[in-house]
C-alpha cells in the first residue's frame, strides 16, 4: 500500500462566523488510486471537509482548527493554496461559476497560463487535457454554447493539465440530466484510472455515483465521520437511512420484499448483485402480493396546449407544435434534456415570452390577449433559485409583494398572508428576515409568495436542486399537501426519483417535440423515450428483469404506489 | 440584447493584427485626435478612420446602435456648447464675422460655425478607431493586451472577466425581471418615477445578491487554480508580434507626432484660418 495522500489527524475546525465547530475530530486517510466517496446531509459538513482537502480551508476561509490535515505529505496550513492546487484539482459544483475563460481553450489553458507556461507547451497541453475528455472540436466555443455535461468536461479538463494527484468533485452530479450524470461518473471513473490519482466525489445521490465501483464511502453527520466502509457495508446497514439519505431504489425494494441486505451479496451494484433463487422469489412473491393502487378518476382540463411553435429572434425553432392537456388537481412533470424546450415552453404559458402559432387555453378561455401579470393570477411561477426572487427583507413583505402591487387592501394582505404562512409551515418565522433562513426555507418563501395570489396552477423550475433527501422530501411533501388541496402542480425537473415518486404523469421534451405524455413508471421503462430524453433507466426495472418479472412496468407502478402508501401510513 | 463588446468575426488585415498592436494603436490615435484642434490634421484622421473602416471589413449595420448613441451624444454636445457659450470661436480665433442673430447673446459667428466643424470633426476621428477596436479584438485577446502594455494582470483580467459576464448578467437580469413581472411588479412607463424606482429594486436586489454568490464561486475557482501565484502570467491567446503589427503601431506614432509638431508650430492647439 503507498502512503495516504490525504491524511486528517483527529482535525476538528470551526469558521469565525459561526458559534459551532463544523467539523468534529476528523481522522481519515485516502491513499493514491483510491476512489472514495463522501456523502452526509446538507450541514453535514461534506463541503468543509473538501475546503480543508483543496485547501481553501485554511488559506481562504478563517477559523479555529486543532488537529492537523495533510495533503501528499505536507501540512496544508504550512503549504502555499498554490502549492496544493498542483496536487489536488477540485471541480466545484456550479460549473457555470468557475468558468473563468472567454473561450473553452482558454478556460482549460488557465491554471498553465498563471504558471507562466508558454507556447508551444501551452497550446499541447491544452489539446491533450482537451482530448482526454472529449472537447477538442469545441476549443474555440464560449462557454454559453455548451451544455451542462460538457462544461463539466471542460472543467476536469483544466485540472487534468497539471497532473494533479487527488481529483476532488464537489457534487458533480448537481446540475446534470439522469444520462449525462450516468456518462459523468464513466467519466470521473476512467480518468481516475488513466492519471492513477485519487477520486473524492462529495455527493448526496448515492444511487447515481454507485453505477460505478466505488473503493469506499465515507459518511458523514453533524460534522463527524460516522462511517468509513466499503459501499456493500454501508447498504447492508441502517445509516444511510437514519441519516437521511436515500437508499439505491432496489435495495428499498428488496427491504420490502423481506430480502436481507448483507454486504457479502455486494449491494453496491444491481447488474452485479448475488441474488439467491429464494431472494428472486420473495421479490415475485411482494410483486403478487401488492394490490395496484386505485386509479383516480379522470378530472376535467384544466390547461391546453394545441400546436404551440416558437422560434427565437435568429430564425431557430425551440418548439415544433406542443400539444398536451393538463387536468385539473393533476401533479406533472416536465422532462428531458437542456435545450429540449422545457423552459421555452413555460415561459410560453407565463406570456415571458410569445409564441408564432398556436393557442394556450386554461378552462376554455384562450390567453393569447392576457399579459404577464393577468396570467400570473392563474399560474403561478416558481424560479429554481429563490434568491432570484427574494426581494424583500421581511417573510412577510416578501409574501405580501404580489398582493400588494395589485392593490390590495392591507387587512386583506394581511389575512392572506398569515394564511399562507401557515399552510407553508412559515409561521414561526414569520417576522424573521429572509436572510437568516436555510435554502430549502427560502424556497418556501418563494413558493409562498406566489401561493398567496391564489394560482390554479403552480408551476415550479427544478423544485429540490440542490437540496439533501431530508429537504427534498421536505419540500415534495408540502408540494404534495397543496396539490391534495387542490392546486394543479407542474414541475421541470432532472430528478429521475422525484418524478418517480411524486409525478403522476411526465411530459417528456426532446428536441423541441414532446415524446411522451404518460405515467412516469412507463416512460421509465421505455428504452427509446430513455434514450431520446437522455433519462436513466430506473435500477427498479433492472431488478424486476432479474427477478424474472416479465410486466418490469407494472413492477415499477406498485412500488411507487406502495412506496407513496408506506410515507403517509 | 447586444454585448457591449460586440466581437465581429470576418478576417481581415485588421483582425489579423494582436490585440496589443490594436490597443496602442487606439491610444496613439486618441491621443493625437484630442491634443490638436488642427483642422487639416483631424479631417485627415476621420478621412484616414474611414478607410481603416473600410479595410476592416466592417458594415454600418454592424455599429448602428452605438453610432446612433454616440451620434445623440455629439449633437447633444454642440447644443449645449452653442446655448452656453455662443461667443467661445471668437474668443478663440480672435475675429468676429457675424452672419446672423437667432435673438438675444444667441449670435451665429463664421468663427463659432468653425469650432463646431472642429467638434464634429472630433468625433468623427474618434468613432472609427473606437468602434473598430471594439469589433476586431476578441475580449479574451483584451485582457492579453492590456497586460501587455503594462497593466497589472490581476486588473486586466478583472476587466476581461466583467466582460465575460456581461451576458449572463444581462440573461439573468431579464429572468429576474420576468418573474418579478408575472408578481405585479410593473416596470412600464404607465407606472410613476417613484413606483419604477422601486419596481427596479425588486430586481437589482436579487440580481446583486446572486452576483455576489457567482464573485465568491469565481474567486474560489481562480485561486484554486493559481491566480496570483506569479508576478506574470502567460497567456494562451497572445499572438507574436508581426511585421504590419510595428507599421501600425509607427503609423499611429507618426499621427501622434504630427499632432505635436502642428501645436507646437501654429504655437497653439487651433488652426486659425481667420487671420
Amino acid at each position: 500500500m503507498s502512503d495516504p495522500i490525504i491524511q486528517f489527524d483527529h482535525f476538528s475546525f470551526q469558521y469565525h462566523a459561526q458559534a459551532e465547530p463544523t467539523l468534529h475530530d476528523i481522522t481519515l486517510s485516502i491513499r493514491k488510486g483510491e476512489k472514495v466517496l463522501i456523502c452526509g446531509p446538507s450541514g453535514c459538513g461534506k463541503s468543509t471537509l473538501a475546503h480543508c482537502i483543496n485547501g481553501l480551508i485554511p488559506h481562504s476561509y478563517r477559523g479555529e482548527s486543532t488537529g492537523r490535515v495533510s495533503v501528499g505529505g505536507r501540512e496544508t496550513k504550512d503549504t502555499s493554496l498554490f502549492e496544493i492546487s498542483r496536487t489536488v484539482g477540485t471541480v466545484l459544483q456550479d460549473t457555470d461559476g468557475q468558468f473563468v475563460g472567454m473561450t473553452v481553450a482558454e478556460d482549460i489553458a488557465f491554471a498553465l497560463e498563471n504558471d507562466c507556461v508558454v507556447d508551444p507547451a501551452l497550446h499541447e497541453r491544452v489539446e491533450k487535457a482537451a482530448r482526454a475528455v472529449g472537447v477538442e472540436t469545441h476549443l474555440s466555443h464560449a462557454p454559453g454554447d455548451l451544455s451542462g455535461g460538457q462544461k463539466q468536461r471542460v472543467s476536469l479538463a483544466g485540472i487534468l493539465v497539471d497532473d494533479v494527484e487527488v481529483l476532488l468533485f464537489d457534487e458533480p452530479l448537481a446540475n446534470l440530466d439522469p444520462a449525462t450524470g450516468k456518462a459523468a461518473i464513466e467519466l470521473i471513473d476512467e480518468i481516475g484510472q488513466q492519471t492513477g490519482a485519487a477520486v473524492v466525489i462529495i455527493e448526496h445521490r448515492l444511487e447515481d455515483v454507485l453505477h460505478r465501483h466505488m473503493d469506499r464511502v465515507i459518511l458523514m453527520g453533524g460534522g463527524r465521520i460516522l462511517a468509513d466502509v466499503t459501499p456493500d457495508e454501508l447498504l447492508a446497514g441502517s445509516l444511510l437511512k437514519e441519516n437521511g439519505i436515500r437508499e439505491p431504489l432496489y435495495v428499498t425494494a428488496l427491504k420490502y420484499a423481506g430480502v436481507p441486505i448483507t454486504a457479502q451479496a455486494h449491494p453496491d451494484s444491481i447488474e452485479h448483485m448475488l441474488l439467491s433463487e429464494s431472494d428472486k422469489a420473495a421479490v415475485r412473491d411482494w410483486f403478487c402480493r401488492t394490490p395496484p393502487a386505485p386509479q383516480s378518476p379522470e378530472r376535467e382540463t384544466q390547461l391546453a396546449v394545441k400546436d404551440l411553435r416558437f422560434a427565437y429572434d435568429n430564425g431557430r425553432e425551440a418548439l415544433h407544435g406542443i400539444s398536451l392537456s393538463v387536468r385539473k388537481g393533476e401533479l406533472g412533470a416536465i422532462v428531458g434534456t437542456n435545450g429540449a424546450g422545457k423552459s421555452t415552453f413555460c415561459k410560453l404559458i407565463c406570456g415571458f415570452e410569445k409564441q408564432q402559432s398556436g393557442t394556450i387555453a386554461l378552462s376554455g378561455c384562450d390567453w393569447a390577449s392576457l399579459s404577464i401579470k393577468e396570467r400570473a393570477d392563474h399560474v403561478g411561477y416558481v424560479m429554481q433559485n429563490p434568491n432570484q426572487m427574494i426581494s424583500q427583507t421581511l417573510i412577510f413583505d416578501e409574501v405580501a409583494l404580489g398582493l400588494r402591487t395589485r392593490g390590495a387592501a392591507e387587512d386583506e394582505v394581511k389575512a392572506r398572508v398569515e394564511k399562507t404562512l401557515k399552510i407553508c409551515g412559515l409561521w414561526p418565522f414569520r417576522s424573521w428576515p429572509v436572510s437568516a433562513l436555510s435554502f430549502g426555507q427560502k424556497k418556501r418563501v418563494t413558493i409562498a409568495a406566489i401561493l398567496v395570489l391564489e394560482p390554479e396552477i403552480i408551476l415550479l423550475d427544478e423544485p429540490t436542486a440542490g437540496q439533501d433527501y431530508r429537504h427534498y422530501t421536505e419540500i415534495m411533501e408540502f408540494l404534495l399537501d397543496l396539490n391534495r388541496r387542490g392546486v394543479t402542480v407542474l414541475m421541470v425537473t432532472h430528478d429521475m426519483h422525484l418524478m418517480l415518486e411524486y409525478a403522476r404523469r411526465a411530459f417528456v421534451f426532446s428536441d423541441g417535440r414532446l415524446i411522451a405524455d404518460a405515467p412516469c413508471a412507463e416512460i421509465l421503462t421505455d428504452d427509446e423515450i430513455i434514450r431520446r430524453a437522455s433519462l436513466k433507466e430506473t435500477s427498479l426495472y433492472t431488478l424486476a428483469k432479474r427477478c424474472g418479472i416479465e410486466d418490469a412496468r407494472a413492477f415499477v407502478a406498485r412500488f411507487i404506489d406502495y412506496e407513496r402508501e408506506a410515507a403517509h401510513r | 440584447m447586444r454585448p457591449i463588446f460586440n466581437y465581429i468575426d470576418r478576417p481581415s488585415p485588421i483582425h489579423r493584427l494582436t490585440g496589443a498592436t490594436k490597443l496602442c494603436c487606439l491610444l496613439l490615435w486618441s491621443f493625437a485626435a484630442m491634443t490638436s484642434y488642427d483642422t487639416r490634421l483631424l479631417a485627415f484622421l476621420a478621412a484616414a478612420g474611414v478607410a481603416v473602416f473600410v479595410l476592416s471589413r466592417l458594415r454600418i449595420s454592424d455599429i448602428r446602435f452605438l453610432l446612433g448613441f454616440v451620434t445623440v451624444f455629439m449633437v447633444l454636445n454642440n447644443v449645449l456648447v452653442f446655448a452656453f457659450s455662443p461667443e467661445h470661436g471668437v474668443g478663440l480665433y480672435g475675429t468676429r464675422h457675424v452672419l446672423f442673430s437667432l435673438g438675444g447673446r444667441w449670435v451665429v459667428t463664421k468663427e463659432q460655425l468653425f469650432y463646431h466643424l472642429n467638434l464634429v470633426l472630433k468625433y468623427l476621428a474618434m468613432l472609427p478607431v473606437v468602434m473598430i477596436f471594439i469589433c476586431t479584438t476578441q475580449p479574451s485577446e483584451f485582457a492579453a493586451s492590456l497586460n501587455r502594455i503594462g497593466v497589472k494582470y490581476t486588473v486586466a483580467y478583472s476587466v476581461a472577466l466583467a466582460l465575460r459576464y456581461i451576458p449572463d448578467i444581462q440573461q439573468e437580469y431579464h429572468e429576474i425581471s420576468q418573474a418579478q413581472q408575472a408578481r405585479g411588479i410593473e416596470m412600464s412607463k404607465k407606472e410613476s418615477l417613484l413606483r419604477r424606482l422601486k419596481a427596479a429594486s425588486a430586481i437589482l436586489i436579487p440580481l446583486i445578491l446572486s452576483s455576489m454568490d457567482r464573485i465568491d464561486v469565481i474567486s474560489n475557482a481562480m485561486e484554486l487554480r493559481g491566480f496570483g501565484k506569479n508576478k506574470r502570467r502567460s497567456w494562451y491567446m497572445a499572438r507574436p508580434f508581426r511585421p504590419a503589427d510595428f507599421a501600425a503601431m509607427g503609423l499611429c506614432a507618426l499621427l501622434l507626432a504630427a499632432a505635436i509638431f502642428l501645436n507646437i508650430h501654429n504655437g497653439t492647439r487651433f488652426w486659425n484660418p481667420f487671420i
